[in-house]
């Protein structure tokens, strides 16, 4: 447990002391504008709800989310430092997770940060503040599975561009299965329990229903799920590629 | 003279590399051992074998009693482990870092100051405290590895090739250290600087090719060559062995 809290400390104030979070966060809190207010009509709707806010978000996500896991193990492998990390007194799950732990908060931090929206809403309307803390909850979960699997990509490579890619790619993977252009290829054949199973896997359905204000216990259960498989492979991996 | 760190005929294979081939020696409190070899030896890799870095292919490591398989952790709090190039976090300063260390080493209260205090007064690292690690030079880079490795003051100290890329000032500080602190702790010391094994060490171990050739005193390792001179020993000693193979 001192394992984990000293490297969650560490690697979490390692964002501070590089431009990186603060290039993030203005990034993240440009775009997030941007979607809201132009691609989402925020004020053409005509509704005190951040809808049009939160439904960018897995697509926000999708880029912003590895730019931030990218790093988080592919650069201790090609620095070497993962050599002093893992001769210090911490087993190699603590480690996994207290560099994942400090990413999450980290976006929780943008997350925050994105308020004005909140206040804007509230200045112009009333909206159910309910289902935006349950959105705000829900998009956070959300961001925790993107985040695993950037964290264990990562692990596959000492390029960050090599896992920044990969893990876009796969991230897409998981948004898409919920998209008609996808459920359609397999509408015409497969049994319905099949896309069922797909559909269920992405991103969007499960997020669709905590945006609406509903945390359904599947959703988390969904997503605990993803991110408890994702890192228990970001584990196997450290643990046979640490030395490569 | 307990043992400190027991190794039995450890091997190390990397597909069809064998980096090391059935090693084994002991070392005991109070001893500094000189791990010598050709580039490619396999001198690092049986030093991240005891620290638990790399899983050997066969054979055992035991270190202050703990096997490094079986109870990694215990082996990993007992040991000081400057890596080869002595990688840190460049971004941090070298304040933060040092702290960290003594946040993971769980030192604390008074004896985290006195020996964070301590370690920065005798690795003379004072005046590059405030410095993030990526502007230090390279001599500066390997004594904050240094001082990350002693800072616990550990009873076994595995130090790869602790004075590489320091000026002869700064080599003859980090031997004295050595020397200082080697009454009480197992040191092995991994270096191409053969006078350094003269200088520092109590007993030297000669490994080519993975094979351990040599294990004996300075003395005796000098007595292998006709002129006294030690670098005409290492090389009958580890030459030979290329030609023979």
């Amino acid at each position: 447990m001192n394992g984990l809290i000293s490297i969650y400390k560490r690697e979490l104030t390692s964002y501070f002391v590089t431009p990186v979070a603060y290039v993030f966060i203005v990034i993240f809190l440009f775009m997030t504008g941007v979607f809201t207010f132009y691609l989402g009509a925020f004020y053409e709707s005509n509704q005190a709800d951040l809808e049009p806010f939160f439904r960018f978000h897995p697509w926000l996500y999708l880029f912003l989310i590895p730019a931030i896991s990218m790093r988080l193990w592919s650069d201790e492998r090609k620095s070497g430092s993962i050599e002093l990390l893992m001769t210090l007194p911490v087993s190699i799950t603590d480690a996994v997770v207290a560099k994942y732990l400090a990413a999450w908060t980290f976006t929780a931090i943008a997350l925050i940060l994105t308020f004005p929206m909140w206040i804007t809403v509230n200045y112009l309307g009333e909206p159910d503040n309910a289902v935006i803390l349950a959105s705000y909850i829900g998009s956070l979960i959300m961001a925790g599975g993107f985040l695993a699997i950037g964290s264990c990509i990562s692990a596959l490579t000492k390029s960050q561009v090599i896992s920044f890619v990969i893990s876009v790619v796969i991230c897409f993977m998981f948004i898409l299965s919920g998209f008609p252009m996808v459920l359609d290829l397999f509408e015409s054949w497969a049994p319905q329990a099949v896309i069922d199973a797909i559909a269920s896997f992405s991103f969007l359905t499960h997020f669709t229903s905590i945006k609406k204000g509903v945390i359904d216990m599947r959703d988390v259960i969904y997503f605990s799920a993803l991110i408890t498989f994702w890192l228990y492979v970001n584990v196997v991996i450290v643990e046979n590629k640490k030395a490569d | 003279m307990s043992q400190a760190i027991k190794i039995k005929s450890l091997s190390k294979s990397f597909g069809p590399i064998h980096a090391v081939r059935d090693v084994s020696f002991d070392v005991g409190h109070g001893e500094v051992l000189g791990f010598l070899g050709p580039n490619g030896a396999g001198k690092s890799t049986t030093m991240k074998m005891i620290t638990g870095f790399l899983e050997p292919t066969s054979g055992t490591v035991e270190v202050d009693g703990h096997d490094v398989l079986e109870d990694a952790l215990s082996v990993k709090r007992s040991i000081g482990y400057l890596p080869e190039g002595a990688p840190a976090y460049g971004e941090m300063t070298v304040r933060n870092f040092l702290n960290f260390i003594a946040d993971i080493r769980e030192l604390r209260g008074s004896t985290r100051n006195q020996r964070l205090n301590e370690v920065i007064e005798t690795i003379n690292i004072e005046n590059v405290i405030d410095q993030t690690i990526e502007t230090l030079s390279k001599g500066y880079k390997r004594r904050v590895g240094l001082a990350q490795a002693i800072l616990h003051d550990p009873n076994i100290l595995v130090l790869d090739e602790p004075t590489d890329g320091l000026d002869p000032n700064q080599k003859h500080e980090v031997r004295n250290l050595i020397k200082k602190m080697a009454k009480e702790k197992a040191i092995i010391i991994s270096t191409h600087i053969l006078e350094e094994v003269d200088a520092v060490c109590t007993r030297a171990i000669i490994i080519s090719s993975g094979e351990l050739l040599f294990d004996g005193t300075p003395e005796q390792l000098i007595a292998k060559s006709e002129q006294g001179d030690i670098d005409h020993a290492f090389r009958n000693i580890t030459m030979s062995k290329t030609i023979k193979s």
